[in-house]
């Protein structure tokens, strides 16, 4: 079972429903013994850092995910979920993030340069590094394949974990990868048939 | 590089999908949950409804479809229509919505914008916006295009973005049914104040139109339409294939050889 964690933000009916549709089973949970049960953990998100973080923690299932995560357990961050696996973010002042993963969340503005537009809403290519294996997210899906986007902040000075690029005036972090720990920036719930491909190797490894 | 996005609008009335020409005359064309999967086979990069029921019961039947989508069809959905207030930004989120397009709710109160802006994240917050040309100005229409504001377009959208709209979509009144290509003037106008995507609706009678949407204004991010989708006249394949080789970035489903 798949415990996809519920603390309040996003949208999370799709994600259940886009597990299903590749024949896994999981469930929506406020429960910390759930999180602990499952084979697999998904952390989503929307919206702001700071209020995300808040009430990640004052849901109770923080402390839960982190040790779950520390033990190997296999962890799928997405969009918000991945930031908040970074040391802190940049987000309207700094805040300090679950530091599950080495960089820091930054504004795509400044990187990116005029011209390009804020928020990266739309479907961008995926990019692989070249000098790391490609994840096993990752394993039916090649480089060139589009996702769906919607960010205004990106993972920086991640290069440890850098498992996919975009493009958007500058490389944008897409995806991370370390140990049983994964992430992406983009919304494999909304990204078609790519988006059901990476979600359904996540879901077998 | 990210793609221009095409994107069918599906209007409901009572669980159906329905389109009018200039906004009236409406005609049933098909069922939404099957037009929506249709799409999403077929390439579509996004998908909009708009809620354009009255009643309670109505607005049940909407709620009812786009649960079903959301459980069938996995690519962005954007839902207007009746939202005048955070509740209902919540109603439909819960449903599976990923995007709340607002209309004549953030006429009556613009402080929804920067509410469920703060509340859900900009990217959340589309602000559609009915525009037509008076007396030599783009004015705001209300209450799908019947009802003339008195504001200035451009200023009301340079105001929805430092509230916190994350997109714009505008519909041109004038081009609007008309099927002779988008409101380029119109669009050109609204992309040179604004740093959010801007979805061009009302116009578009063939793949040609978006060709010129794209190459005459880069800034537009995304094309619009419903009923040249909805009754075959533009097949998303085909008009996808004719922007690539226009040279214009665009999502395919399966890559040429």
């Amino acid at each position: 079972m798949i415990a996809i964690v519920d603390y309040g933000v996003g949208n999370l009916f799709s994600l259940k429903s886009s597990f299903a549709c590749v024949g896994a089973q999981a469930e929506v949970t406020r429960e910390a013994s759930a999180l602990r049960r499952a084979s697999k953990i998904v952390l989503p998100g929307v919206g702001a850092f700071a209020d995300a973080a808040k009430k990640l923690k004052e849901s109770g299932l923080q402390e839960a995910f982190c040790e779950e995560a520390r033990a190997g357990k296999p962890v799928l961050g997405i969009c918000l979920g991945m930031q908040l696996l970074f040391e802190e973010s940049l987000e309207y002042g700094v805040h300090p993030g679950l530091g599950l993963l080495k960089g820091r969340v930054e504004p795509i503005a400044p990187a990116v340069g005029k011209g390009y537009k804020v928020p990266h809403i739309g479907w961008n290519v995926l990019n692989f590094p070249k000098e790391r294996p490609k994840a096993p997210i990752f394993a039916d899906v090649s480089e060139g394949d589009y996702v769906y986007f919607v960010h205004s902040y990106y993972a920086a000075h991640c290069e440890d974990s850098l498992a996919a690029t975009t493009d958007y005036g500058a490389p944008l972090t897409a995806a991370v990868w370390q140990g049983s720990l994964f992430a992406t920036q983009f919304h494999p719930e909304k990204s078609g048939e790519v988006g059901l491909k990476i979600l359904r190797a996540f879901a077998r490894l | 590089m990210i793609t221009k996005r095409i994107i069918p609008c599906l209007d409901v009335k009572n669980g159906r999908v329905v389109k009018g020409v200039n906004f009236q005359g409406l005609s049933d064309v098909s069922s939404p949950v099957e037009l929506a999967s249709y799409y999403s086979s077929c390439g579509a990069d996004e998908l909009v409804f708009y809620d354009i029921t009255a009643s309670a019961e109505g607005r049940r039947l909407f709620t009812d479809v786009l649960i079903e989508t959301a459980s069938t069809v996995f690519i962005p959905l954007t839902v207007g229509g009746g939202i005048n207030g955070v509740e209902d930004f919540d109603r439909v989120l819960k449903c599976g919505a990923d995007k709340v397009s607002v209309n004549s709710g953030a006429l009556k109160d613009p402080g929804i914008i920067r509410a469920a802006a703060q509340k859900y994240g900009d990217q959340c917050v589309v602000l559609s916006v009915d525009a037509k040309r008076v007396n030599g100005a783009f004015r705001v229409f209300a209450k799908g295009g019947r009802e003339d504001t008195g504001l200035d377009a451009i200023e009301w959208i340079k105001r929805g973005v430092s509230l916190g709209a994350g997109e714009i979509v505008l519909n041109s009144i004038d081009t609007d049914g008309v099927k002779q290509g988008f409101d380029l003037e119109m669009l050109e106008a609204v992309c040179s104040v604004v740093n959010v995507p801007v979805i061009a609706s009302g116009g578009a009678g063939c793949a040609r139109h978006f060709v010129e949407l794209f190459t005459a204004l880069p800034g537009v991010d995304a094309g619009l339409a419903a009923s040249i989708f909805h009754f075959g006249e533009v097949k998303i394949a085909g008009l996808k294939r004719e922007l690539s080789e226009a040279g214009i970035p665009v999502r395919q489903l399966h890559k040429a050889p």
